[in-house]
């Protein structure tokens, strides 16, 4: 992952440049939403972000040429109270002031067969990137649009999400999924 | 004490297990009340999350002790003594059933604002509720509002309730209260035993 890290910042550049401010290419943003589930307590604390981006070029034909990548503003974190988002934007936590945002990039897309696809990629988030796999399915909507749904678990204490205090999973579970629905919208050609 | 109260007969007394419930739930909602006043100014911190579990457990056992005394009240109806006007007959009346709805509702808003903030309750840590209602950030506002509203209004119900019976006891002088707080009966009137 080495080589690759350094072509992060380089790929959110390109697509920060290639994505036309709030809206998402080819991406219905308002239908798509990335959210998450905690748990606290034992309790399941679920949670979305208000703010991200993406690009996404997906090729049922030919996945192999399919790419996804996410941009996703951790400060417009939606948790459970404001004091809650005020606590998760601090150093301790996402460190929003440092790390404004968490970035996903596809490597390889991968057809299962049916409509389940494999996405591999890099997540990267306060300084820390991971290889990850999102297993996802593939749906049409009343609409014609493509719903893609994956969902994946990630490790908080791998990205250094949550320290000190709050690095003790009694309070707050290692284990939080990441579950992300992109709506896309017919394809015209 | 030189004062003579009338005696009531047993049949307006309240019984052992509604004295209990009742004073289990002056307890639970003093402790619930004051624990969530002071647990929202707290920094958000792995024991704020306990703090914040402990409000809920309380309020739901306010809600399920509520629904054994009403069961109980049912079976075991107590009449008010005899001789009180008609104005006080309406008035006990009305904060009785204004204080078990409010018993009943406080707790509900707690847990329908705690879910439309996306939060789920665990009950004692063992029994997971189910949230009943998704995530909304617009209603969880609302809620919230609604619950602090809920439980001033109860905090006002059980200051006039308490205010009430203190009247009885001590302007009236009569033998309302000591029919939930058969302690100061015996010491008033069987000192020796």
């Amino acid at each position: 992952m080495k080589p690759f890290r350094s072509l992060v910042p380089l790929l959110a550049a390109m697509l920060l440049a290639a994505s036309s401010g709030a809206t998402a290419e080819g991406v219905l943003i308002d239908k798509s939403e990335i959210r998450f589930v905690s748990k606290a307590m034992g309790a399941s604390v679920e949670g979305r972000f208000r703010r991200w981006k993406a690009n996404v070029d997906f090729r049922p034909s030919d996945p192999a040429k399919s790419k996804a990548s996410l941009e996703v503003e951790l400060a417009s974190i939606d948790v459970a109270s404001e004091a809650t988002e005020a606590e998760a934007r601090r150093a301790a936590w996402f460190d929003t002031a440092k790390f404004p945002v968490a970035t996903f990039t596809s490597t390889a897309v991968r057809a299962l067969g049916g409509d389940r696809y494999e996405i591999a990629g890099a997540l990267a988030m306060k300084g820390v990137t991971k290889d990850i796999v999102i297993p996802v399915a593939l749906r049409k909507d009343a609409g014609g649009n493509s719903v893609a749904e994956g969902q994946f678990t990630l490790k908080r204490l791998e990205f250094k999400i949550g320290e000190g205090e709050w690095a003790d999973t009694s309070a707050v579970a290692d284990d939080v999924i990441v579950r992300v629905r992109m709506v896309l919208p017919p394809v015209s050609q | 004490m030189a004062e003579i109260r009338p005696i009531i007969p047993t049949d307006v007394m309240y019984t052992r297990t509604a004295i209990a419930l009742h004073w289990l739930t002056v307890a639970l909602i003093a402790t619930g009340f004051a624990i969530g006043k002071w647990m929202v100014g707290l920094p958000i911190a792995p024991q704020t999350l306990r703090v914040y579990a402990y409000h809920k457990w309380i309020g739901i056992t306010v809600f399920l002790v509520t629904i054994a005394r009403l069961t109980w009240r049912y079976t075991h109806p107590v009449p008010l003594p005899a001789g009180l006007p008609q104005w006080q007959r309406h008035a006990a009346a009305a904060s009785h059933i204004s204080l078990y709805v409010l018993m009943l509702a406080t707790p509900i808003s707690g847990w329908l604002f705690s879910s439309a903030s996306g939060v789920q309750v665990i009950y004692l840590g063992l029994i997971a509720l189910p949230n009943l209602v998704p995530k909304d950030e617009a209603l969880s506002a609302t809620l919230k509002s609604v619950h602090f509203a809920l439980n001033f209004t109860l905090l006002a119900l059980v200051l006039l309730h308490a205010g009430a019976a203190l009247r009885h006891h001590f302007v009236q002088r009569d033998r309302v209260l000591l029919r939930m707080l058969p302690v100061l009966s015996r010491r008033h009137e069987e000192p020796t035993r």
